[in-house]
């Protein structure tokens, strides 16, 4: 059936295809203004009106890792010379890198970084683990009272941080878990299995039981079907629910600020305590923005055909 | 089910005996979980109600007492608490009311085929998946009142948007919106998707206005997602902690968790925190039931 089509429709149309590329102009800035304030020179950073077009250099992101301090009088030009061409873009800047013995010092954020990385591994090899096989219960097999039980595992998805974080600390300060990875750790795999479950549970009930009945009749046992039949099928699945439980996990902020404070600290609450008062260096604070953002933003593209799904635990696929 | 996959099976290759039987499967694949929940969600939950009802206090070391109902006789009559509510209401009228207007706005213009279509859509969609606490820290960047390109776009001067008691809370409703109107947009589209074409075929053969077949098609078909669009972000927004705490020191900005936050962990006030915990904790199991309610009327369809 032809659809009328009026010139007036068609003018319409580009219209709203202007508006498109005007909201993501106007969605995209502020992601755009943080990269760029990330390859400024400090003093181009703050400036008014606000500076577009620069010189781009990474001396925010050489800054981000070293320990650096301010001189009191300029770098002599035999020392300057003889350094390595980061540690220049340091003297440049009227700082010196701190060493100790001949080695440099590395800043706070590497070490928070990794803290994210581990935290959020881990945590979301566990979450996923353990939902993988509960899905897989709940998709096939009966159980009294399922639906109560899949509402109780997705209600405590909903409890706000703050409320489950107060009895957490006291009960974590009594067995010495408090700023530790263990701690953080256990309770990310907390927050993300329900959503795990109910994720992978969408997946599971889309592979036919009649794979598994099959591998059955061959011979198989229920225990070998899962493993070699369902497990293979389930593959996608259980990748995109992976990489949401670790977008969850590396973004949280709560948790990490209530429950660490150093050496387990994420970069989340790290990154914003870098401010502090005075005249911040946004450069560099920028930078470690952007390199924590980077993942996430390249995780996002990667699952663009499951963030529907993602973002309604599993109940609507489309 | 179990036992009628067994029935199917060739008795002579005695499946049954083969490994675990289903119900051993089933239970231990799913009892870890339930347990693990139990133990780290609930059991934390049981812990805080018992300190609900004493004047304990995290950072003394003073011997704890029994006060009742106290701590929630003095949370339900303090007015400051009545203000953070209403300001945690505010907020989330505010930015959830944004996000359902401009999430479903995009999801009208994006509605259409045209070049890049995917790409684009992927890149609106990339403020919600990033984590507020940074999120709110660049955008202080952006609403800096000196030298940040809000004003200056908007030639404001050096206007404090983070720091005038009357616009904060707006400024971080802002951030918010434009953090989760995608997530309101990817629903919508997925509503708006799913509209079959003979509907508007048919509308445009009987000469139906735009007003007409938007109101008498559109919305209705693409209501359920909404709906459930806006009962889980009033969920979230009702619970906002990190964008507020990062973007505002200001008391205009101080949502019910921060103050929760502020209690707990600054004042170490820990009784009645735990007791303001167990209010809040209603109120989100209350919106939580709406919303599951929801989302398995949206799977059945």
């Amino acid at each position: 059936m032809a659809v009328v089509s009026s010139p007036r429709k068609a003018v319409f149309n580009r219209l709203a295809i202007v508006g498109v590329l005007i909201a993501t102009i106007v969605f995209l800035a502020p992601i755009y203004w943080i990269a760029s304030t990330a390859f400024k020179p400090r003093e181009l950073a703050t400036t008014v009106p606000p500076t577009v077009f620069f010189t781009p250099e990474i001396t925010p992101f050489i800054k981000l890792f070293v320990k650096r301090v301010q001189m009191t009088k300029p770098v002599d030009k035999a020392t300057y010379d003889a350094a390595p061409w980061w540690e220049q873009r340091i003297y440049d800047g009227g700082e010196r890198v701190l060493r100790t013995g001949g080695a440099v010092q590395l800043s706070a954020y590497p070490d928070r970084f990794m803290n994210s990385l581990i935290v959020a591994v881990i945590s979301t090899i566990l979450a996923v683990g353990f939902g993988t096989f509960t899905a897989y219960g709940f998709s096939r097999f009966k159980m009294a009272g399922e639906a109560d039980l899949l509402f109780f595992i997705l209600s405590t998805r909903m409890l706000p941080p703050i409320v489950v974080a107060i009895p957490m600390f006291l009960m974590y300060r009594a067995v010495g878990l408090n700023d530790t990875h263990v701690g953080l750790i256990i309770l990310y795999v907390a927050f993300n299995l329900s959503f795990s479950v109910w994720l992978m549970k969408g997946f599971m009930d889309e592979i036919p039981k009649e794979y598994e009945e099959a591998a059955l009749v061959d011979g198989y046992s229920r225990m070998q079907a899962f493993f070699k039949i369902v497990l293979p099928e389930a593959a996608t699945g259980i990748a995109a629910t992976a990489v949401f439980c670790f977008i969850t996990a590396w973004n949280e902020y709560a948790f990490a600020l209530m429950l660490t404070n150093r050496r387990a600290q994420t970069a989340p609450p790290f990154i914003p305590s870098q401010l502090g008062s005075g005249l911040p260096d946004w450069t560099t604070i920028a930078a470690g923005t952007v390199l924590f953002l980077l993942p996430v933003a390249i995780f996002t593209f990667v699952l663009r055909k499951h963030l529907l799904r993602g973002v309604t635990f599993g109940a609507i696929r489309k | 089910m179990a036992t009628a996959v067994m029935n199917r099976l060739d008795p002579r290759s005695r499946a049954a005996a083969r490994g675990w039987s289903d119900l051993t499967i089933r239970n231990v694949f799913i009892i870890p979980t339930i347990v693990f929940l139990i133990v780290f969600n609930i059991f934390p939950l049981i812990y805080s109600l018992g300190y609900s009802f004493t004047d304990f206090s995290a950072a003394s070391n003073e011997p704890v007492q029994f006060v009742g109902l106290q701590n929630y006789r003095d949370l339900l009559t303090d007015e400051n608490i009545w203000s953070n509510f209403v300001i945690t209401a505010k907020y989330v009228i505010v930015s959830v009311a944004g996000q359902m207007l401009v999430g479903f706005g995009l999801a009208l213009l994006l509605n259409r085929s045209f070049a890049f279509k995917g790409l684009v859509t992927t890149l609106l969609l990339l403020p919600m998946m990033m984590s507020a606490a940074v999120v709110g820290l660049f955008w202080r960047l952006l609403y800096s009142p000196s030298w940040g390109p809000i004003n200056y776009i908007f030639g404001l001067g050096d206007f404090a948007w983070l720091s005038d008691p009357d616009t904060a809370l707006y400024a971080v409703a802002i951030t918010d919106i434009w953090m989760w109107a995608p997530f309101v947009m990817l629903l919508s589209l997925a509503g708006l998707s799913a509209v079959p074409k003979h509907l508007y075929e048919a509308a445009a053969i009987d000469r139906a206005g735009s007003w007409y077949t938007f109101t008498r098609i559109t919305l209705p078909l693409v209501s359920p997602l909404l709906m459930i669009a806006l009962i889980f972000r009033t969920m979230e927004a009702f619970k906002t902690f990190d964008i507020a705490y990062i973007m505002s020191t200001q008391p205009t900005t101080e949502l019910i968790s921060i103050r929760l936050y502020k209690q707990a962990f600054q004042q170490w006030d820990t009784g009645k925190s735990c007791a303001l915990a167990y209010i809040v904790l209603i109120m989100v199991l209350a919106i939580t039931n709406m919303y599951v309610k929801y989302l398995n009327r949206a799977k059945e369809r």
